[in-house]
């Protein structure tokens, strides 16, 4: 109700372009990608990415459909380890440490990397059980009830749930459904979130409410964002990575900048010929 | 023009296909489909009929609840507990044989196997539920009890114990393949939802996926112990003769199969009130497997989850 409420009221649109704290060099670097490739068997997915993703930002991933952004993203959780055949070459640094050293657990770092998906996915459960679960699987020992309220209310799902905590997640609506996934995924404090076109599933009021909700997490957690929408990536990020598709049929990474640069004057000519639709 | 006819009158819209056609392909089709439940009715009509000449000496509660079962050798005696406990002590060995060990190899299968490995096994698994269950029933005599004796010198060679260890490894099969199909029919996206919050393979698998497939899992073990309780060719051969009312695994005892097969092979006449037992347990048998059965389908309706 508040969603409907909250959305049909903004007088604005959020603002284009303008967000509170532009990129600057100093901020620290979360993630450190350096020469990545990623093999499907002998398929090559995607060749050879470098980028540095910063602390407390939003980063958008562009690009036409099979350009390797999602693949890019689900390097960063390791998520293509459960594809078999999947081969991922190249270093990802997140704070120093490379994730595909052989001394790191995935199962472990996932926890500190969170994701949410393109269509909700909530468990078959509880609210309640659903934002326990991440604390559960991490061995959480602190106060549960507490832990799962403080997810709901950075979610801000916490007011339309806290009275049917007991109540099967499937029964929410579908933007309450994706919220509650976003709550998972804080649920154990990772420092970055991943976000696989969180919204393309859904109406644009609950797109709104999302994008809303983007803004207000990139104060204590890193989001990098997959869309399809490119003015969605132009209201809710702080950079911007364009990546194209090669005739072999490899993504790659074309062009890398602060949003605002990327879509008045981006340096390359694709890029503009993307943003502004000329070519898909 | 919407005009129904063309220009020399004749319909637009003809059946192509002579009407007699369609109408004896239908008839054949529910002639087929009614061969089945004719033969269901069949079996309980005649049943009910030749149990009901048993049931007019024997009063059905001095049956139901009888602690003593002699319908040849004097003293008489018509209570059936003893065969149902028979029937219960194997299935339930069977069950918690199959069980355990079918829901582990369905997420073995279904969660950790690669799909190499799982395109290998699956096959065999399905081949081992082809297996004439009087080579289990061989397997259970000659080669479980012995083993089974070096360890417990009690044992006789007719026992609960193997033929329910043998039962249930004859249905894990059942439970494993059914169970590994409501596995695989978990969305994708639960388990990527569970992975990328940090869970191991077997969180995922304990908590999310088996959960899930809950209802499915739950129908597996309830076919597969309905499957247990009707099976005879094993218990006849392993079992034993004797009717019992026992829950020691290490005696021989009687299920209510194998004394039907009993009674059957002998040479009491038909129409007597000892070959009349045999409706009369067969009815009983055929209410516990209808039992759970209907069980097991208000257990999937109740508790089926949809995902979405």
């Amino acid at each position: 109700m508040t969603e409907t409420r909250e959305g049909l009221d903004a007088p604005t649109v959020p603002k284009l372009f303008v967000n509170e704290h532009t990129a600057s060099d100093e901020s620290n670097t979360v993630i450190d990608v350096n020469k990545l490739d990623v093999h499907y068997g002998t398929f090559c997915a995607v060749r050879g990415v470098s980028m540095k993703i910063k602390e407390n930002r939003v980063t958008a991933f562009i690009g036409p459909s099979g350009c390797g952004k999602s693949t890019v993203l689900r390097c960063f959780n390791r998520m293509n380890d459960l594809i078999p055949g999947a081969r991922v070459t190249g270093e990802i640094n997140f704070f120093g440490q490379d994730l595909y050293a052989a001394e790191v657990d995935p199962t472990e770092m996932r926890s500190r990397v969170g994701m949410v998906f393109q269509k909700p996915n909530p468990f078959p459960k509880s609210i309640y059980d659903n934002v326990a679960f991440g604390l559960k699987v991490n061995g959480y020992t602190g106060n549960y009830p507490d832990a799962v309220e403080r997810s709901l209310k950075r979610a801000a799902l916490w007011g339309e749930v806290k009275d049917r905590l007991k109540e099967n997640a499937l029964q929410l609506s579908g933007g309450q459904q994706q919220r509650l996934c976003i709550a998972r995924a804080l649920a154990p404090e990772p420092e970055v979130l991943l976000m696989d076109e969180p919204a393309s599933a859904l109406d644009p009021i609950s797109t709104l409410a999302i994008e809303q909700l983007i803004n207000d997490l990139c104060k204590d957690v890193s989001i990098i964002i997959v869309t399809h929408n490119m003015q969605q990536a132009a209201r809710v990020s702080h950079e911007t990575a364009f990546f194209m598709v090669n005739d072999d049929r490899a993504g790659y990474l074309v062009e890398f900048d602060d949003t605002s640069k990327i879509f008045t004057n981006p340096n390359d000519e694709r890029t503009e010929a993307y943003i502004t639709g000329r070519f898909s | 023009m919407s005009d129904p006819t063309t220009d020399d009158g004749e319909p637009r819209f003809r059946r192509r296909s002579k009407t007699w056609e369609g109408g004896a392909v239908k008839w054949l089709f529910l002639a087929c489909a009614l061969v089945s439940i004719l033969t269901t009715v069949g079996i309980l009509v005649s049943l009910v009929i030749n149990a009901w000449g048993f049931f007019t000496e024997i009063p059905i509660w001095d049956y139901l609840f009888g602690t003593r079962w002699s319908p040849i050798l004097k003293p008489r005696d018509y209570g059936v507990l003893p065969l149902v406990s028979g029937t219960l002590l194997v299935t339930l060995i069977g069950a918690l044989v199959a069980v355990p060990i079918g829901l582990a190899s369905a997420i073995f299968l279904s969660e950790y196997a690669p799909d190499r490995l799982r395109r290998i096994i699956k096959p065999v698994l399905e081949i081992l539920g082809g297996i004439p269950t009087v080579v289990y029933g061989y397997f259970a005599l000659t080669w479980v009890t012995p083993q089974i004796q070096k360890i417990l010198p009690d044992l006789l060679v007719f026992n609960a114990l193997s033929a329910g260890l043998v039962l249930g490894l004859m249905i894990i099969p059942m439970v494993s393949s059914l169970s590994e199909d409501a596995m695989l029919a978990v969305p994708r996206s639960l388990k990527q939802a569970a992975y990328a919050l940090g869970a191991t393979r077997l969180e995922v698998s304990i908590s999310i996926v088996v959960p899930a497939a809950l209802s499915g899992v739950i129908a597996a073990c309830i076919i597969g112990i309905s499957r247990a309780i009707g099976e005879t060719m094993l218990v006849t051969i392993a079992a034993g003769a004797t009717p019992k009312l026992t829950l020691n695994p290490l005696e021989s005892i009687q299920t209510m199969t194998a004394y039907i097969v009993q009674l059957s092979l002998g040479e009491t006449p038909h129409g007597s009130l000892e070959f009349n037992t045999i409706f009369a347990v067969g009815l009983l048998l055929f209410f516990m497997t209808l039992v759970m059965n209907v069980g097991g389908h208000y257990v999937v309706r109740r508790w089926g989850l949809r995902y979405e």
